[in-house]
């Protein structure tokens, strides 16, 4: 499969930055000037303790909160505010910290669904069951299945989303949000509540999405194994603020990271 | 007895007969879909046309249960695509209903009155309507973040100053054709059956347009307040609608819809032709929409709103988009059932009826369009037909009867079998197209199912 | 194979800002409620003392439907369920009234202590009977259908739980309309005590029978006066009970989150039915009031107050109990004020639009907290 990425003009131009990102709930400032940049084809780790701001950043990256302030620049333009699904026509996908398939629809339909932007006719023309209906259809069709088989997912694709196991439902996820051909893809827990077999899993498969589509990839995890393991270079969050940014070997050795998730295990994977 | 007898007996033959249309569509020849389609439809055009003894086989009470059953189906598919597949629960497809009898009663009743003013208005009304509906839309979408209640206001505005066009336009026109309907002794071409035919298509689609356009108005910035404010609202809608057709003579000005007293004089135009006609347009339209990209896209609004804007599915449009064409079932089925009946009255209408599609609906099973014709038809045979003669022989009470016994087999459904009778089961047609495997020969060589590792 | 789409990703970043013209919008609305004020000024001067009258009367009005949303509001916001049948209660409460006033003369029950006793104390002891035991009827009633229709539900898509609460509400109706039980027609409602009503003109005077009150006088009637001090005393109660007891604080726990009030060690059961009891006391009493102030009644009397009511609590904010009494006061003026100056067949319709404008300025209700999502 080749190359999806359209590369941008500049080679030093940053796929992603974002500049004093920051959230009001009412009174309580849920984020405090979020800062990061993020270049074409790097894996991200955003960490932090539990109520730290992270999904609060994904949720104003990916559209669903307005920022309170701040820019969010995608590729040269500023995309803070926009509706979640003008963001996502823009190239950014995500996934959730609780899976958000659609439960009642086949793993083939989920994906299908991500296609519809792209889906090359309108309503109009089902209803009238055209050539150019049938045609894109089918097109679309197969596309997404050739796209299941890369996960292999094709064998369960008729399988209602609803009847997968746990690690298979995160699987179809990940691929539902690529289906919708990303620049950036923002993963928000991708290894919760898995055994360590299938993070290993979810490891290999995180890093054959990156190499396979040149992907540009922020992820949120708590798990420190998983994030030290893959991640390129670390943002740590606590209280809505940045404190520490940084290679994992460095965030390791980061007192005041340690001092974030004091008590709460593993800062050493 | 015989009569229970015949009643079971009818209603298998329905629910076998709908199984029947359901499979001989879905045929993949071209040549067994026409064929078979025109054979189902003989079949009961037969049992209605040929006596055995002194009655047809479906006689006149069975005809109208028929009728009703197409429109209550057509009804009832709008409202399942509104909540069954697209999560939005409405409690005002009656209203539209209701709307879509009265218009399309008063446009045929004026023209049988030698009017035409009545067809041409409306005509030239929703087509302008729908213009400014369309255009306004395409120009707003270059505004984004704009807020709903502006839109909707412009909208409210541009409707406004069509409708207005529409009427003095129209009816200049109207007044134009006058003489060309003659008079009773002697009528001109317009007065003919053939000229009532076709403005009865025509004031059927027209009805289920306008019930569309108001469908868009209403639920423009409605239903961005959720599914169950959304219902709330639909219910108040409804009753609004309801307190208007109590008011036609007074408030409105249609002084031949008599207000309270109800509408009389619409032509007895439909029949088994025609209500078949429109039943079928109403379910192959509704199948192709949802076995498409635009039904998955409506489906996933219900299943998970935040994931399907994650998928660059704007969900406020297509809750509009599916509002909109439930509702145009729901008035299309209205000018079905005010030409069978031939009488309109606020009470048929009334918030309490209103209940009846989502019944049905659910007992069919609600994202099942199979599941709403089979208990659509069964609702009108069974509780409607059958049980209503059953208790009206015993006694005074019948009517209220129905209304006790119509909640405990609703009480029981729920608790015995709360996904309905079809649960998202589709016969034939209504199926979803065959999805066949694809098989590469890079799948077949790596058949184990382990992801492959890049280190 | 999946094609890159620049051209399409720079659409949406591109188009003009609409927020801008949010003042179409808000300006309309603007219109429309200076029209709305203009109309109801304009009546004020022209006659005043109608305007009074039917402020009046939408007030009587509107504390009743107090009594109703009151019961929804806490019911949806314990089980999030529109109890369709709550109204059935309210007509439950009329009816139980009506019987013992007829059946069994319970407004006068105290004479067969002592025939001497003073008529004042006969008559308020006699109809306060009256009133508890519809309460404790209908108190009976709504805990009987939460357990037998409702709970077995509780865990069910909502919409099933949904179409029970329909199915109940019109079995109850129409159970009540068979011919052996109420029958459909309306009855005339014997009264527990005497309605008595004074006019205000130079001071109060006694409104005598047969005698109309002169020209440029108000009315106003002792049910009038009961039914707003009851209200407001049931809801200063509710209040206090919610805010301020162990079984409020439950009732509150239990609403905000079922399971983590269970960890807790409250009997999320009991307390379910306790709310239910009490939204039914509360619509039973309001029963028996609209009965006293409108005497004729039939089965399907709860069928328009109990939607307005509804509408009312979510006027104001479903699961907010002032929103509810405040949501229920506008409703009835408006109701009132509709009657009185556009027409009867009008009132309905209006109150439902006023909802709907509501529910577009703030679309969570005027107390209204939105839900909170976490993606």
């Amino acid at each position: 499969m080749t190359n999806t990425v359209t590369t941008s003009s500049s080679t030093s131009q940053p796929l992603l930055e974002v500049r004093k990102l920051t959230k009001f709930f009412g009174g309580l400032r849920a984020v405090n000037d979020f800062d990061m940049t993020i270049q074409p084809g790097e894996l991200v780790g955003l960490i932090g303790p539990n109520g730290a701001g992270k999904t609060t950043s994904f949720n104003m990256i990916s559209g669903l909160y307005t920022p309170s302030s701040g820019e969010i620049i995608l590729d040269g333009q500023n995309i803070a505010g926009l509706e979640p699904h003008e963001v996502t026509q823009m190239g950014i996908g995500r996934t959730f910290q609780n899976i958000r398939l659609f439960q009642n629809l086949s793993v083939l339909d989920n994906v299908r669904v991500a296609y519809h932007m792209h889906a090359g006719y309108s309503m109009i023309d089902a209803i009238l069951r055209n050539s150019r209906y049938t045609a894109r259809e089918r097109e679309l069709t197969e596309q997404a299945q050739d796209f299941l088989s890369i996960f292999k997912l094709e064998r369960i694709q008729h399988e209602l989303a609803m009847n997968l196991p746990y690690g298979e439902q995160r699987r179809v996820e990940i691929a539902r949000a690529l289906a919708s051909n990303p620049r950036l893809l923002l993963l928000d827990e991708p290894a919760a509540g898995m055994n360590p077999a299938e993070i290993v899993t979810l490891m290999d498969l995180i890093h054959f999405v990156q190499e396979r589509f040149g992907l540009t990839i922020l992820l949120i995890e708590h798990q420190m194994r998983f994030v030290m393991g893959i991640c390129e270079r670390i943002t740590v969050m606590d209280f809505g603020e940045v404190i520490a940014r940084g290679t994992p070997k460095e965030i390791q050795a980061n007192p005041k990271v340690i001092e974030a998730y004091l008590g709460k295990g593993a800062a050493h994977a | 007895m015989e009569f229970f007898f015949g009643s079971f007996v009818k209603i298998v033959a329905v629910v076998a007969w709908v199984y029947g249309l359901l499979r001989v569509m879905g045929n993949s020849s071209k040549l067994v879909k026409i064929v078979g389609i025109v054979a189902m439809f003989g079949i009961v055009q037969v049992a209605i046309l040929v006596k055995i003894g002194d009655d047809a086989i479906l006689n006149s009470f069975d005809t109208g249960l028929l009728f009703q059953a197409c429109t209550m189906v057509m009804v009832a598919l709008g409202l399942n695509l509104i909540y069954g597949f697209n999560g939005q629960f409405s409690l005002g497809q009656y209203g539209f209903y209701g709307i879509g009898a009265y218009t399309a009663a008063d446009i045929t009743y004026r023209w049988t009155n030698g009017q035409a003013s009545g067809l041409i208005v409306a005509g030239i009304g929703v087509v302008l309507i729908g213009a400014v509906i369309l255009g306004l839309n395409r120009f707003l979408s270059r505004f984004r973040g704009l807020p709903v209640l502006s839109a909707f206001t412009l909208y409210l505005i541009g409707v406004i100053v069509a409708g207005v066009v529409a009427y003095y336009v129209g009816a200049t026109i109207g007044d134009a054709l006058t003489p060309l309907f003659g008079s009773t002794d002697a009528p001109g071409i317009l007065r003919s059956d053939i000229a009532l035919q076709l403005v009865f298509v025509l004031a059927v689609l027209i009805a289920g347009i306008f019930a569309a356009e108001v469908a868009f108005l209403f639920g423009l910035p409605v239903l961005t307040l959720g599914s169950d404010y959304f219902g709330i609202a639909s219910l108040g809608f409804t009753i609004v609608v309801n307190t208007l057709m109590v008011n036609t003579d007074t408030i409105l000005p249609f002084p031949e819809m008599k207000g309270g007293q109800g509408m009389i004089g619409i032509p007895k135009v439909t029949t088994w032709f025609w209500a078949f006609a429109f039943l079928l347009l109403v379910i192959i339209v509704m199948r192709n929409v949802i076995h498409s990209s635009t039904g998955r896209a409506i489906m996933s609004v219900r299943e998970d709103e935040t994931a399907s804007k994650a998928m660059g599915i704007n969900i406020a449009n297509y809750k509009l988009l599916s509002f909109v064409i439930g509702s145009l079932f729901a008035g299309i089925g209205g000018g079905v059932y005010a030409h069978y009946i031939g009488f309109l009255s606020p009470g048929t209408f009334d918030f309490i009826v209103g209940f009846n599609p989502l019944i049905i609906i659910v007992f069919g099973g609600l994202g099942s369009m199979t599941g709403t014709i089979v208990a659509g038809f069964f609702w009108m045979f069974f509780l409607e037909g059958m049980l209503r003669v059953l208790l009206g022989q015993m006694g005074t009470d019948a009517p209220t009867w129905r209304y006790v016994l119509y909640p405990i087999t609703l009480l029981l459904m729920m608790l015995l079998r709360p996904k309905g009778l079809l649960g998202k089961v589709e016969w034939g047609f209504l199926r979803p197209e065959e999805v066949t495997p694809r098989r590469t020969a890079e799948m077949l060589n790596s058949a184990t199912g382990v992801m492959p590792t890049v280190k | 194979m999946q094609k890159a789409n620049s051209t399409q990703r720079s659409l949406p970043a591109v188009r003009t800002s609409g927020a801008r013209l949010a003042w179409i919008g808000r300006g309309f609305l603007i219109i429309l409620a200076l029209m709305a004020l203009i109309v109801l000024v304009r009546n004020f001067i022209n006659n005043p003392l109608l305007f009074a009258q039917i402020v009046i009367s939408g007030l009587q009005l509107g504390f009743v439907y107090a009594l109703i949303a009151l019961g929804y509001t806490m019911v949806y916001g314990i089980v999030r369920l529109i109890n369709f049948a709550h109204g059935d209660v309210f007509m439950a409460g009329a009816f139980v009234s009506y019987f013992a006033v007829t059946r069994f003369q319970l407004h006068v029950w105290p004479t067969l202590i002592d025939p001497n006793l003073p008529p004042i104390v006969i008559t308020v002891v006699g109809s306060i009977t009256v009133i508890l035991l519809s309460m404790a009827v209908c108190a009976l009633l709504a805990v009987t259908i939460e357990r037998v229709a409702y709970k077995p539900l509780r865990n069910a898509p909502r919409i099933a739980a949904l179409i029970t609460a329909i199915g109940v509400s019109f079995f109850i109706e129409y159970f009540g309309a068979l011919n052996f039980v109420f029958s459909p027609r309306f009855i005339p409602y014997q009264r527990p005590f005497e309605v008595v009503t004074w006019y205000i003109r130079d001071g109060i005077h006694l409104v005598i029978d047969g005698k109309a009150p002169p020209d440029g006088s108000i009315t106003f009637s002792n049910i009038a006066i009961i039914i707003m001090v009851v209200s407001i005393l049931m809801q200063l109660s509710l209040q206090f009970l919610v805010r301020r007891t162990r079984i409020g604080k439950a009732m509150r726990a239990t609403a905000f989150d079922k399971q983590a009030a269970q960890l807790m060690g409250i009997n999320v059961d009991r307390i379910i039915s306790i709310t239910f009891a009490l939204g039914a006391a509360l619509a039973g009493l309001g029963g028996v009031l609209y009965a006293i102030a409108y005497p004729s009644i039939n089965t399907l009397l709860g069928v328009l107050p109990g939607l307005k009511a509804f509408v009312a609590a979510v006027m104001g904010g479903i699961g907010s109990i002032p929103g509810a009494f405040i949501g229920a006061l506008i409703m009835g003026q408006a109701e009132s004020l509709t009657a009185g100056y556009i027409s009867t067949p009008m009132r309905d319709a209006i109150a439902f639009t006023i909802l709907i404008v509501v529910l577009l300025v703030r679309p969570t209700g005027i107390f209204g907290e939105p839900e909170k999502e976490k993606a």
